[in-house]
């Protein structure tokens, strides 16, 4: 395992994963790898099967088939289908956010960061016994944590709020921090479930340049997102799912004008198929069998 | 239903609506009243029944609801319009009244009057009434109010910090009061030795319950939380060899001052520091005996809740999901505070043996976790001076009442506020519903600040689902 280790390696290989869930297959054979230090996207229409994916890869829901391995730089592995839930992230080193914001809102900012430091605080403070009897390292250690939190406070600018309560504090605060709070768990891979969904234009803008300084800082990105203008912008590469199938891989580019996408995303319209079918100058076989 | 009122008021209901609507409510009442106050039935000499019309009672109580229902929308109407004009700061959050109220504004300094208070409590009610023996009573109420606040600290862990609702923690001061007799009666242990080992017990139990209820939450925790406590006394009852069954362990060794004991005898407590014996050293002994237990408790949680396990309590509580993506074993975690919360009422229940001398299963019933929990809730859950606080209103209110002479006058001589211990029980619980949802101190404290440590108000912190 060891040697001169490639460094647009994959960092997580999805192999063959099906998820099912009773009658509907939500996910069916689906392949693709995220490489080192890229920002990925994963794309398609509304219940194409994206969260479903995330859920599988953090550990939520265990999938039905398939391979989900987890290759650190170091050369380790992990197989995150057989990791406990809690596990990936704190030996697989993946971190999440969720599509609807999971904050702790009674916390406050600063808690919320510190809790996402929990295994090492945990270890400093003896896992509890040393911490009670004031020994050890704990008080260094949660100084340090809170420095690390403060770190992430001045880069999400919410430094001044930092001992108000998560629940209170705007929408597009309440998404950096929760990226924020995924990053103290200094994870290798970084899933994001639609990061921009209800930001304001300028929030949007901060937010890929908040992506951008995590992908250069060393950190993959694996991101659902329907804002097409954030995806094209800061994407590396592009898997685009319909139905649980994937439809296409590939750079932003090339995937932008891949009719089967455009068709994907544009299916429901009816004349506005027909004008993409027009531009791109090809009948679908979906759309040819349902007009 | 709340809701609904409001909106019905804001709309700007008439006076004409408010009478209907009493109205309605008086209509109910005697649609009630028919068939349960309206005929009394006696027994005759002769067994049949006699029925004695009551038509004037029924009348009265329908009259009376309709009157409280005409108050009650009045003030709802007067403090709605009140509302109207000064609009919530944060109307995006949940509406839950949670302005600091003047509990919560005295908390900073409410701790040390209460610690000045507890410790000068022998004192002051020995010199009050004029020597210790007459303090008896004071110094038992003191002791009985204390143990309901170590329990209620000791739940608090589980309830308040970690959001697991446990209707059975009755079980864990059980299963150290038990601990403590057994190990006591049969090995001749002393309290200091028991003491840990009735923690140790009850926090093996604690464990034992949390593993089969992981994975359940809300109502369905509850249920089975409920189950073990019942559970537990039953065991202890049928399992006669061991516990003594209903008899219970009598004959318990009593306290000993670190080895001393209280008696009149040249080696008793009295004899050693040159005192002259009185009957009363040995409970003001177990007075600030669990005084320091509560204390302990205290000192403990509030200690943990700086240190990483405690904010994950609370972070479970927000969120279990959000925990378990940040690399948090919520198994055991909760098991910690499972077993946390045991171990103190492991601690009280050795104290409950060493003070009463005898126990029994009928000491720890359903009705007892329900007062534990009604204290927590009512002291806002994870506030350790609403727990307090609320375990002195819970247990020292139905005494005071019982001093109060004129209710003697009003409902007749043979009256004791204890029976009516569940009434008031109900009445509280209602009116903290409508006034203060979140406890008597909602607002919550966080573990940590930048700059400054602001409290969170009641209406953001979560109660947990599980
Ligand atoms: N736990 C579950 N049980 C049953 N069906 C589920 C479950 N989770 C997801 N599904 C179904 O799987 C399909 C894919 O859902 P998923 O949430 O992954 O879509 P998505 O691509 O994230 O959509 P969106 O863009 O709306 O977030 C949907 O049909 C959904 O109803
Ligand atoms: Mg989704």
């Amino acid at each position: 395992m060891s040697g001169v280790i490639d460094p647009r390696e994959p960092v997580l290989t999805v192999e063959h994963l099906s998820m099912r869930f009773g009658g509907l297959l939500a996910v069916n054979d689906l392949s693709f790898e995220v490489r080192r230090g890229d920002i990925t996207a994963l794309i398609g229409p509304n219940g194409a099967g994206k969260t479903t994916v995330f859920n599988c890869i953090t550990g939520f829901y265990k999938p039905t088939e398939g391979r989900l391995t987890l290759a650190h730089a170091d050369g380790a592995r992990h197989l995150l289908e057989r990791l406990p839930n809690h596990a990936v992230n704190r030996r697989a080193r993946v971190a999440r956010t969720f599509q609807n914001i999971r904050l702790f809102s009674g916390m406050t900012v600063l808690e919320n960061l510190l809790v996402a430091q929990h295994a090492p605080l945990m270890r400093a403070s003896g896992f509890t016994v040393l911490g009670l009897l004031g020994l050890g390292g704990y008080r260094a250690a949660e100084r340090a944590a809170i420095e690390r939190a403060r770190l992430w406070l001045d880069r999400i600018g919410l430094t001044p709020r930092a001992d108000d309560p998560a629940g209170d504090l705007p929408y597009g605060a309440q998404r950096r921090l929760e990226i924020a709070r995924a990053m103290c768990t200094e994870p290798v891979l970084l899933c994001l479930d639609e990061p921009a969904a209800g930001l304001n234009p300028r929030e949007s803008a901060e937010l890929t340049e908040l992506l951008r300084r995590i992908r250069a800082d060393g950190t993959s990105v694996l991101l659902i997102e329907h804002d097409m203008s954030v995806v094209m912008e800061i994407s590396d590469h592009v898997v685009v799912l319909d139905y649980g199938v994937k439809i296409a891989d590939g750079t932003p580019g090339a995937v932008r004008t891949d009719p089967r996408v455009v068709a994907a995303y544009l299916g429901v319209e009816d004349e506005e198929v027909e004008a993409v079918e027009a531009e791109v100058g090809l009948v679908l076989p979906s759309a040819g069998a349902e007009a | 239903m709340a809701d609904a009122m409001r909106e019905g008021t804001a709309r700007g209901a008439g006076l004409a609506e408010i009478l209907r609507d009493a109205g309605l409510y008086a209509l109910v009442t005697l649609g009630l009243c028919i068939p349960i106050v309206s005929y009394r039935t006696d027994l005759s000499q002769t067994s049949a029944l006699d029925l004695t019309p009551r038509w004037g009672v029924v009348a009265g109580l329908c009259g009376a609801i309709f009157a409280l229902r005409l108050v009650q929308r009045m003030v709802l109407l007067r403090r709605d319009a009140r509302r109207a004009l000064t609009p919530a700061p944060r109307q995006a959050t949940e509406a839950v009244d949670a302005t600091p109220n003047a509990g919560q504004r005295i908390s900073g300094l409410a701790l040390p009057l209460f610690l000045g208070a507890a410790l000068a409590l022998p004192l002051v009610a020995a010199l009050a009434s004029g020597g210790l023996g007459p303090a008896r009573y004071w110094i038992d109420l003191g002791i009985l109010i204390l143990t309901y606040v170590m329990l209620g600290w000791g739940l608090n862990i589980v309830v308040g910090l970690a959001g697991l609702l446990d209707l059975g923690y009755v079980a864990f001061y059980a299963v150290g009061a038990y601990t403590y007799a057994l190990l006591a009666t049969t090995f001749g242990l002393s309290f200091w030795l028991c003491l840990p080992l009735a923690g140790l017990a009850a926090a093996l139990w604690g464990m034992l319950l949390g593993f089969p209820v992981l994975r359940l939450r809300g109502d369905y925790l509850a249920i089975v939380t409920l189950a073990f406590g019942e559970i537990i006394r039953l065991v202890l009852i049928n399992w006669v060899d061991l516990t003594g069954g209903s008899a219970g362990i009598s004959s318990i060794p009593r306290a000993t001052f670190f080895g001393i004991p209280f008696t009149a005898g040249p080696n008793g407590f009295a004899a050693t520091f040159g005192l002259s014996f009185d009957a009363m050293h040995r409970n003001v002994f177990l007075y600030y005996l669990i005084l320091a237990l509560a204390l302990i408790t205290n000192g403990v949680t509030l200690r943990l809740r700086r240190l990483p396990i405690g904010r994950a309590w609370e972070a479970l509580r927000e969120d279990e999901i959000a925990c378990r993506s940040l690399g948090i074993n919520t198994t055991t975690t909760k098991l910690t505070a499972f077993a946390l919360g045991a171990m103190f009422g492991g601690f009280a229940g050795s104290f409950f043996a060493v003070r009463q001398g005898f126990i029994s299963p009928e000491s720890f019933n359903f009705l007892e976790s329900a007062i534990i929990l009604a204290i927590v809730v009512l002291g806002g859950m994870g506030s350790q001076v609403g727990v307090a606080v609320a375990a002195i209103a819970m247990v020292g209110g139905p005494e005071l009442l019982r001093n109060l002479g004129f209710l003697k006058a009003v409902f007749g001589e043979g009256f004791d506020p204890n029976e009516y211990r569940l009434l008031l029980f109900g009445l509280a619980m209602v009116a903290m519903m409508v006034w203060r949802p979140r406890g008597l101190i909602s607002v919550r404290m966080p573990s940590v600040a930048l700059t400054q440590r602001r409290g969170v108000s009641g209406a953001l912190v979560r109660e947990g689902h599980g």
